[in-house]
């Protein structure tokens, strides 16, 4: 009951140092970002041969690379929530399911999965197939960046269900009694009251698996996934050109996973002060 | 006369803790039962069996004619019976008037005005009719456990159950919250208190009943309980609370 980190209400102005704490300085991460950038329009610039090369060469790569992101992020939260809530279940069976999976998942490697869903299924698929005289599922041969969603997102979405897992246990049971004493059910218990509040406490863990899933993303290029690394991979072998490809790979990560940050920081912000 | 709460030989287990063993009570609508007993002697245990917040081993109870046995004869006692906590159990997140608003809307599936309309009534009815917009958080206690009692009442429960309502107030506010529920009380409103605050029991009980490792020892209108109780267990009872 000490917790004070719930904002006033419109009829007692609480808090009164909020003024000088609103003039909003610039936040010095900004600063970063903008060195970053800066160096990137300068090497672009003042020797577009080989760097303005590389930037354009990398331009599709940039756009697979937020594309898989933000998708297998949506999808992982989504999934990692059913998976989080299957591990809090009273269902034995429902939970060990849950529990053999996040087990499984965290023991493997990501490059290991990745690779074991884009080589490995659609040949077990393709079995099946043959030996159940389908041609369809014989022949089944799915798209890379496809399948490399699919294993970014189960690989996280154990990860994820830990967070909601830890986020949902902060809030004391006595929220989900009083929610189900007045006759909600417990998806409109959890919908209503549990999650509401579970949400500022697992928002900064969110979004550094964010971050990481956008790290993590460069691992694609190992199934062919025409993604930022695969393409400088591709420019590196036609061009031979080493060191600045690999440097301008690097600025362009570093400015995606500096935008992230502010990004997360700025929507744990608001969280905090609305409502 | 059918009672309207009906518990028959029920039995409860913590793994090896038999914390209710056989408990037999029959409520009549309308009547306030208050509840006393030394800790961990299955107090709260009863009252949250009667809205399944816990389940029971053994035994059988029905609320309204209902038994408590199918998830959705659970679902339908626990819109029948309100429940108010020692720790209030408030939506921290939410403001007053939406922690009263809440279930009326998504449980009894009521309008925008109905339903607010009924908030300003009960928020009137337990005298804090101006911190409709506040937080929680920002009430003193008493003042929180009446917004609960609201919120509680906003479902038109048959039955409310009251777990140690004031045990956690400052001494100033447990007055403010045991006028509300003597005014209940004398409402009508079939309550079971879990309690020890004799002025309260006196003023509005019907019944007043000691418990004691899991078991029911003695039941009697509280004035006769209190200074004239038959049973041992009783007597060393009060004279530890007196
Ligand atoms: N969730 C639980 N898990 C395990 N044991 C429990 C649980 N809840 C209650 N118990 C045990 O059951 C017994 C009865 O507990 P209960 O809370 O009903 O007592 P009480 O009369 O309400 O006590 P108090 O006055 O301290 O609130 C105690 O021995 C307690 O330790
Ligand atoms: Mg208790």
């Amino acid at each position: 009951m000490s917790s004070s980190s719930y904002p006033a209400p419109t009829p007692k102005p609480l808090i009164s140092s909020g003024k000088t704490e609103k003039k909003s300085r610039i936040d010095p991460w900004w600063g970063l970002v903008a060195v970053v950038v800066a160096l990137i329009l300068i090497l672009n610039f003042s020797s577009p041969d080989p760097y303005n090369r590389i930037l354009v060469f990398l331009q599709e790569g940039i756009w697979v690379t937020v594309k898989i992101t933000l998708i297998s992020f949506l999808l992982v939260m989504v999934l990692g929530l059913f998976v989080g809530l299957a591990r809090l279940s009273k269902n034995t069976i429902v939970r060990g399911i849950a529990t053999v999976y996040v087990e499984v998942i965290r023991g493997i490697p990501m490059m290991v999965q990745i690779i074991f869903w884009y080589f490995a299924s659609p040949a077990i698929v393709q079995q099946i197939g043959t030996s159940l005289n389908n041609p369809a599922l014989a022949n089944f041969r799915p798209d890379g960046t496809t399948m490399a969603i699919f294993g970014l997102t189960f690989g996280y979405a154990a990860y994820m269900s830990e967070v909601y897992r830890a986020g949902i246990q902060s809030i004391s049971r006595g929220q989900m009694e009083a929610a189900r004493s007045l006759g909600m059910t417990y998806f409109q218990a959890m919908r209503y009251v549990i999650l509401p509040q579970a949400v500022r406490v697992i928002l900064p863990p969110v979004g550094n698996e964010f971050i990481t899933l956008l790290k993590d993303t460069a691992l694609v290029s190992a199934v062919a996934v025409p993604d930022m690394t695969r393409r400088g991979r591709e420019f590196q072998a036609s061009t031979f050109i080493i060191i600045e490809t690999w440097v301008m790979v690097a600025l362009v990560y570093l400015v995606m996973t500096l935008l992230a940050t502010r990004l997360v920081s700025w929507v744990e912000k608001r969280s905090k002060f609305e409502r | 006369m059918e009672p309207i709460i009906h518990i028959e030989n029920v039995h409860k287990w913590f793994g090896t803790v038999h914390a209710l063993q056989g408990v037999n009570l029959d409520i009549l609508k309308g009547q306030v039962v208050v509840v006393i007993g030394p800790s961990g002697s299955g107090k709260s245990t009863l009252l949250r069996c009667i809205n399944r917040l816990e389940e029971f081993d053994e035994g059988k109870i029905i609320v309204d004619g209902i038994p408590l046995d199918s998830a959705k004869n659970i679902n339908a006692v626990r819109t029948e019976v309100g429940m108010v906590f020692q720790s209030f159990n408030l939506f921290p997140h939410l403001s007053v008037m939406d922690n009263i608003l809440l279930a009326q809307k998504v449980v009894r599936k009521r309008g925008q005005i109905e339903s607010e309309n009924k908030a300003r009534f009960l928020l009137e009815k337990v005298g804090i009719p101006d911190k409709a917009k506040y937080y929680p958080l920002q009430l003193s206690g008493g003042q929180q456990q009446r917004v609960a009692i609201a919120r509680a009442l906003a479902m038109d429960p048959k039955i409310m159950l009251f777990d140690e309502p004031t045990s956690a107030l400052d001494p100033e506010m447990i007055q403010e919250v045991l006028d509300v529920m003597t005014d209940l009380a004398h409402e009508g409103m079939t309550m079971v208190v879990v309690s020890h605050e004799m002025g309260f029991a006196r003023a509005a009980a019907d019944r007043a009943i000691l418990m004691d490792a899991g078991q029911i020892i003695e039941e009697a209108p509280p004035e006769i309980l209190f200074t004239n109780p038959k049973q041992e267990r009783t007597k060393s009872f009060l004279s530890k609370i007196l």
